[in-house]
């Protein structure tokens, strides 16, 4: 699950209650999940970037971003992800105008990865599935449009239907992940459950929950 | 034909520079010649291991410069005749190696020796990349713990992505070095075993070199641990790994130095 922040212009004056927000609960964004909701600012790249360096001057380190232009966003800033859902708990500074995303076609283009993912080595298709014959490594991710098949271990992260696919999978022969993501919904390591450690697994989304079921 | 090979493992301190000094005299005490060169500009290590910190006269980045010829800073061992060091530079720093000039020089290199062994920096930047550039064949060096592993497997994305070789299409050879192995510690399930290491990283096993208290002694007297002490478990696990090296098929033991009772009840250590 992650806390979502939704800024609205200008960015200052939002940053700025942001900060009020802060010094009343410290600690309040460590260790969280974070994305940012740009939708609707029309943020360049280097606002974005200003942005995202902001939020990092405040400790605030963001998984993703929702709603960015895709010609605004690239190399040193979070993955791009949509269709994030809203369990509205947590109010955030400065009330956006959040609206749906919209709800793209399924798409039939695949990837397919003879070898492994090493570490550190990120593969974004937010095009369709991706498949990946070894392993994803530790500190490797794999960020998809559609589902995700390893048939190796996944040791890092997977982020299916990245582009709002709620019936988008995560299939893995071994599970050992990181992050798991479908949809806009994370779980990070902690709290995966334990009792599917090393086994062949399948993740779907049911709702708004993740769910890992054994394949064998 | 002669062969570049990069030692290389991502992580700092887990014997890359040892493993250099080690597997150089192992091939050549095999009779190739070799030259192992110091890529760790600005925290030049590979002169003291070898012995030869005192000889250093010009160094790589000179030659990289055309300040000096590459047969000036050639350091010859005194103990091995086809044997020698091309050390690195303690002023300067990596930004100081420039890509054609490091083609240049592996070049040079290749029309007198047999190996060419890299010693790179750690890290994933620059110096390193550039060490793993020209190379044909890549040392892996790893310690059976996590995050060796991982920076080991960052280090073979690079060896796959940034490589001459692989951006001509081709496949570098890669081989992993397992270091500070302790069989009993493995077994205990207090580091990783051999299997887990393998199964992670994926590529084949040049050695396994048993944790020993002979390295250390060796580094301190400026010897490679293949030379000071030739009998010595690493020392033996070196030479296999070298034989390996070379296409040879070399049956993987874990040696050890056998200890005597007395030295069984007393040598135990607390940690």
């Amino acid at each position: 699950m992650a806390l979502v922040l939704a800024p609205a212009l200008p960015i200052r004056d939002w940053l700025a209650e942001l900060d009020t927000l802060r010094s009343r609960s410290p600690g309040f964004f460590g260790g969280r999940a974070i994305m940012v909701d740009v939708t609707g600012l029309g943020l360049t790249k280097a606002e974005l970037t200003a942005l995202v360096g902001d939020l990092l001057d405040r400790g605030i380190r963001l998984m993703g971003i929702e709603g960015a232009d895709p010609e605004a966003l690239g190399p040193g800033l979070p993955p791009p992800v949509s269709g994030g859902k809203s369990i509205g708990i947590l109010e955030t500074p400065g009330e956006a105008s959040r609206q749906p995303a919209p709800q793209p076609q399924p798409q039939v283009s695949s990837l397919m990865i003879e070898g492994s993912v090493r570490s550190g080595q990120s593969i974004l298709h937010p095009d369709g599935d991706v498949t990946v014959l070894g392993s994803v490594a530790s500190g490797a991710e794999i960020i998809a449009g559609g589902s995700i098949h390893i048939y190796g271990a996944l040791r890092g992260r997977a982020i299916a239907g990245s582009t709002g696919h709620a019936r988008a999978r995560i299939f893995c022969r071994k599970f050992e992940a990181e992050l798991l993501a479908i949809d806009g919904l994370y779980k990070a390591a902690d709290d995966l459950w334990s009792r599917f450690r090393g086994q062949a697994v399948q993740v779907a989304l049911d709702g708004d929950a993740i769910i890992i079921t054994a394949l064998d | 034909m002669a062969k570049i090979v990069v030692v290389t493992s991502g992580k700092g301190g887990v014997g890359k520079t040892t493993s250099t000094a080690a597997l150089g005299a192992a091939l050549a005490q095999g009779g190739s010649r070799v030259v192992v060169v110091d890529f760790d500009v600005g925290l030049r290590n590979l002169d003291l291991v070898m012995g030869a910190e005192r000889r250093v006269v010009y160094d790589l980045i000179n030659v990289v410069q055309g300040d000096a010829k590459l047969p000036q800073a050639l350091i010859r061992d005194k103990r091995l005749d086809n044997l020698s060091l091309l050390p690195a530079s303690q002023t300067r720093d990596k930004d100081a190696l420039s890509e054609a000039g490091v083609a240049r020089v592996l070049e040079e290199l290749r029309e007198k020796f047999d190996w060419i062994l890299c010693d790179s920096p750690a890290g994933i930047e620059r110096g390193a990349t550039l060490a793993m550039r020209h190379a044909d064949v890549a040392v892996v060096v790893t310690n059976p713990e996590v995050s060796s592993v991982r920076d080991s497997d960052r280090i073979i994305g690079l060896l796959d992505s940034k490589t001459e070789k692989a951006e001509r299409g081709e496949r570098m050879d890669k081989h992993l070095l397992l270091t500070r192995y302790d069989p009993a510690r493995a077994e205990r399930g207090e580091m990783l075993r051999v299997d887990d290491v393998l199964e992670i990283l994926s590529i084949p096993l040049l050695g396994i070199i048993p944790e020993s208290e002979e390295v250390l002694r060796a580094s301190n007297v400026g010897s490679p641990v293949t030379l000071n002490n030739p009998v010595s478990a690493p020392a033996r696990a070196y030479a296999d790994a070298a034989r390996r090296l070379k296409g040879e098929a070399v049956e993987m033991l874990i040696p050890s130095d056998r200890r005597g009772l007395l030295g069984k009840l007393f040598g135990r250590r607390a940690a």
